[in-house]
C-alpha cells in the first residue's frame, strides 16, 4: 500500500499546502488502493478514475495559485444515496441502477466549492434500509476486520472505505444509526449531526423527519473539518435551520474536566454482548480518569419503546417517499404491462428488494384507515416522550455515553432472514434520530479482534461538545490508530 | 396481530406493490411477527401527549414566490425518462 492513502484528512491537507504532495499523486495512490482491495471488500458501487484525476488536476492548479481550503484536492467517496450531478446515483437499488442526477445535492455543491476530488460512490443497504449493507441489490460489502462479517449499515461502503484507506474521508447518511453503527463496526469516526444542521437537499429521501447526512472519517479532527464544509442553512431544505454553524475545529480541545457525562442504564440492554459492555465501561472510566464527572445512574425509561416507535415512523415516511418510483420520470420501468396499474405494480415488484418492500408494507399498514391512530399516531406520541426524556437528561448532563451497537459485527447472512433481529442492531442508535439530537461513534476497543464503538450524544445543535469529548478520548487512547489486516 | 393473506394483499394493493404468492406468505409471517412485537407501544400512557412529527421547532418556513434562474433544461430532465416521445414523458393510457 502506498502510504499516502493512509493519511488523515488533516495531514493530507498539510502536505498539499506545503506542496510536498500533489492532489494527483494522492488521488493515484487512492485509486491504486481501491483497485487492490475492492475485489475482496466491495465497498464501492461506482469509481470514476478519469473524472477523479481531472478533478485532482484542477485542485492542483488552485493550490499552485495559492487557493487552498481544508478539503481542496482531498479524494473522497460518497454514499450512493447523495445526488452527484453527472455521476450515477443508485441507492444500491435496481430501481435507480441507471439514474444520473441532473443536479448536485447541496453537500456536494459545498464540497465541490472547495475543489474536493470525488472518486466514486459507496455501497449501502438499498435506499438506506438495513444494518449490514447486505440489502444492496448489487453485492454485499465485507468488513475489513473479518471478511466473513458485515460492515454494518446502511453506510457500510463508506465506513469500510475509510477504515481500509480507500478514501481520505467519506460521507454517509443516518436515519436510525446508518453512519454510527457501521463506523463502530469498522473502527472509524462517524457523526450524525442534529436534524436540521446539514442540508438534506439532494439526499434521496428515506424517512424525511429522521434523515441526516454526516461525515465518516479516520480521526475526530477530520470529522470537524468535514462538518465545517457541509453544515449550515440551505434555503432549498426548509428543515435546515437558519442558525450559524460554528467553526468545529475550535472544539478540538482535549479537555473533559467540569463536564458531566451521563450513562443511560437502558442502553446497556438485555442481549448485549458482555465484552461490548465491558469495553464501553472501561472507555467511560477513561473519561472519568481524564476528569469528567460520570453519572452512572441516568435513566431514560421510554428507551425500550424506541425501536417500535422508530420502525413505525420510518417505514410510514418511507412508504410515502418511495411512492414516487412509478417508472415514469426516471428509474426502472416495467415495460411489458398491459395497462398503467399493472406497469406501476410490476415496476415496484421488480425494482425493489425484500427489505424495501417490507418497509413499504409496514408503513402503508401503519398509515391505513383503522390503524393510523393505533400505530402511526401512537408512535409519534411516544416520540414526544422519548425526546422529552433526553431534554430532561441534558438539563443535568453535558453529554450521554453508550455503546454504539449491542454487538460486535455479526456474520454475513446471520440476520438476513429475521428482520426483527436485524432491527435490534439499531437499538442504541435509533432513539437519537427519533429525538433529532446529534451523536458520534468513535473507536473504543476490540473484542477478539473486532471493533467496538462508543456513542456520545448531546443536546440539539451541540455537536461541539461531542467533538470535544471524542477528541479528548482519542488523544488519550490509540484505538483509532489500529488498522484492519487487509 | 396476525395478518391474513387477504390483509397482506390489501396492503400491497394500497401501496400499488406487486407481490408473488410466495411473497404474500413470507411477508404475512414477518409483518405479523413485527407488528406483534410492536403491540408493546399500547402499554405507554400517552393520554396527555401531543404527537411529534419532526424534532425541530421551525414552523411555516416561507419564501418569496419568485422565479429563480435555476430551472433545469428540458433535455436534462427527460434524460432519465424510461420512455419519452417528442419531449414528453410517455405513459400508459390512464383512461381506457
Amino acid at each position: 500500500m502506498n502510504e499516502l492513502c493512509q493519511l488523515s484528512l488533516k495531514r493530507a491537507h498539510q502536505l498539499l499546502k506545503q506542496r510536498k504532495i500533489s492532489s494527483v499523486e494522492l488521488t493515484k495512490a487512492i485509486l491504486m488502493r481501491i483497485a487492490e482491495v475492492e475485489p475482496e471488500l466491495q465497498a464501492c458501487v461506482t469509481v470514476d478514475e478519469d473524472m477523479a484525476l481531472k478533478q485532482a488536476e484542477v485542485a492542483d492548479k488552485h493550490i499552485s495559485a495559492g487557493k487552498i481550503q481544508p478539503l481542496t484536492g482531498i479524494p473522497t467517496l460518497i454514499k450512493d444515496v447523495i445526488c452527484t450531478k453527472g455521476m450515477r446515483t443508485t441507492c444500491s437499488s435496481k430501481m435507480l441502477e441507471n439514474f444520473i442526477p441532473p443536479y448536485d445535492a447541496t453537500v456536494m455543491k459545498k464540497l465541490k466549492a472547495q475543489s474536493v476530488v470525488i472518486v466514486g460512490k459507496t455501497n449501502m443497504d438499498e435506499f438506506a434500509m438495513g444494518s449490514s449493507t447486505e440489502n444492496s441489490a448489487f453485492f454485499p460489502t465485507h468488513n475489513p476486520w473479518d471478511l466473513n462479517r458485515v460492515p454494518g449499515g446502511s453506510s457500510g461502503g463508506s465506513a469500510v472505505a475509510v477504515a481500509s484507506n480507500e478514501t481520505i474521508f467519506a460521507l454517509g447518511s443516518d436515519t436510525g444509526g446508518s453512519i454510527r453503527q457501521p463506523a463502530g463496526f469498522c473502527n472509524v469516526v462517524g457523526l450524525k449531526p442534529t436534524y436540521g444542521r446539514v442540508s438534506r437537499f439532494g439526499l434521496v429521501a428515506f424517512a424525511s423527519s429522521l434523515d441526516q447526512i454526516g461525515p465518516i472519517t479516520k480521526e475526530v479532527t477530520d470529522c470537524a473539518l468535514v462538518m465545517n464544509a457541509i453544515a449550515g442553512h440551505d434555503p432549498k431544505d426548509s428543515t435546515s435551520v437558519p442558525y450559524h454553524a460554528p467553526d468545529y475545529t475550535q472544539s478540538l480541545v482535549p479537555e473533559v474536566k467540569n463536564l458531566r457525562i451521563g450513562i443511560p442504564q437502558e442502553y446497556f440492554v438485555e442481549g448485549m454482548q458482555s465484552e461490548v459492555r465491558t469495553i464501553v465501561e472501561v472507555a467511560i472510566k477513561k473519561l472519568e480518569e481524564l476528569g469528567a464527572t460520570i453519572d452512572w445512574k441516568v435513566s431514560l425509561p421510554h428507551t425500550k419503546y424506541a425501536l417500535a416507535s422508530y420502525y413505525l415512523i420510518a417505514p410510514s415516511e418511507a412508504s410515502a417517499n418511495l411512492a414516487r418510483y412509478d417508472g415514469v420520470k426516471y428509474g426502472f420501468s416495467y415495460a411489458d404491462a398491459d395497462n398503467m396499474w399493472e406497469a406501476l405494480e410490476k415496476t415496484k415488484q421488480f425494482g425493489f428488494g425484500d427489505e424495501v418492500k417490507r418497509r413499504i408494507m409496514l408503513g402503508t399498514y401503519a398509515l391505513s384507515a383503522g390503524y393510523y391512530d393505533a400505530y402511526y399516531l401512537k408512535a409519534q406520541k411516544v416520540r414526544t416522550l422519548i425526546r422529552r426524556e433526553f431534554d430532561q437528561a441534558f438539563e443535568k448532563c453535558d453529554a450521554l455515553v453508550s455503546p454504539t451497537s449491542p454487538t460486535v459485527p455479526f456474520r454475513l447472512g446471520e440476520k438476513l432472514e429475521d428482520p426483527l433481529q436485524m432491527y435490534l442492531s439499531d437499538v442504541c442508535t435509533l432513539p437519537i434520530n427519533i429525538a433529532g439530537i446529534p451523536a458520534v461513534s468513535i473507536p473504543a476497543g476490540f473484542s477478539n479482534g473486532l471493533p467496538v464503538g462508543m456513542q456520545i450524544m448531546a443536546k440539539p445543535f451541540n455537536e461541539e461538545i461531542l467533538l470535544q469529548i471524542a477528541f479528548a478520548y482519542e488523544q488519550a487512547t490509540d484505538w483509532h490508530e489500529r488498522k484492519p489486516p487487509i | 396481530m396476525k395478518l391474513s393473506r387477504e390483509e397482506v394483499k390489501h396492503i400491497a394493493f394500497l401501496a400499488r406493490l406487486g407481490l408473488t404468492e410466495a411473497e404474500v406468505g413470507k411477508f404475512r409471517l414477518q409483518l405479523s411477527n413485527i407488528l406483534e412485537n410492536f403491540e408493546m407501544l399500547q402499554q405507554v400512557d400517552t393520554s396527555d401527549v401531543l404527537p411529534t412529527a419532526q424534532s425541530i421547532a421551525l414552523q411555516n418556513v416561507l419564501r418569496e414566490d419568485e422565479i429563480t434562474a435555476e430551472s433545469l433544461p428540458q433535455g436534462e430532465i427527460l434524460a432519465n425518462a424510461p420512455q419519452q416521445d417528442d419531449n414528453y414523458f410517455k405513459v400508459k393510457a390512464v383512461l381506457e
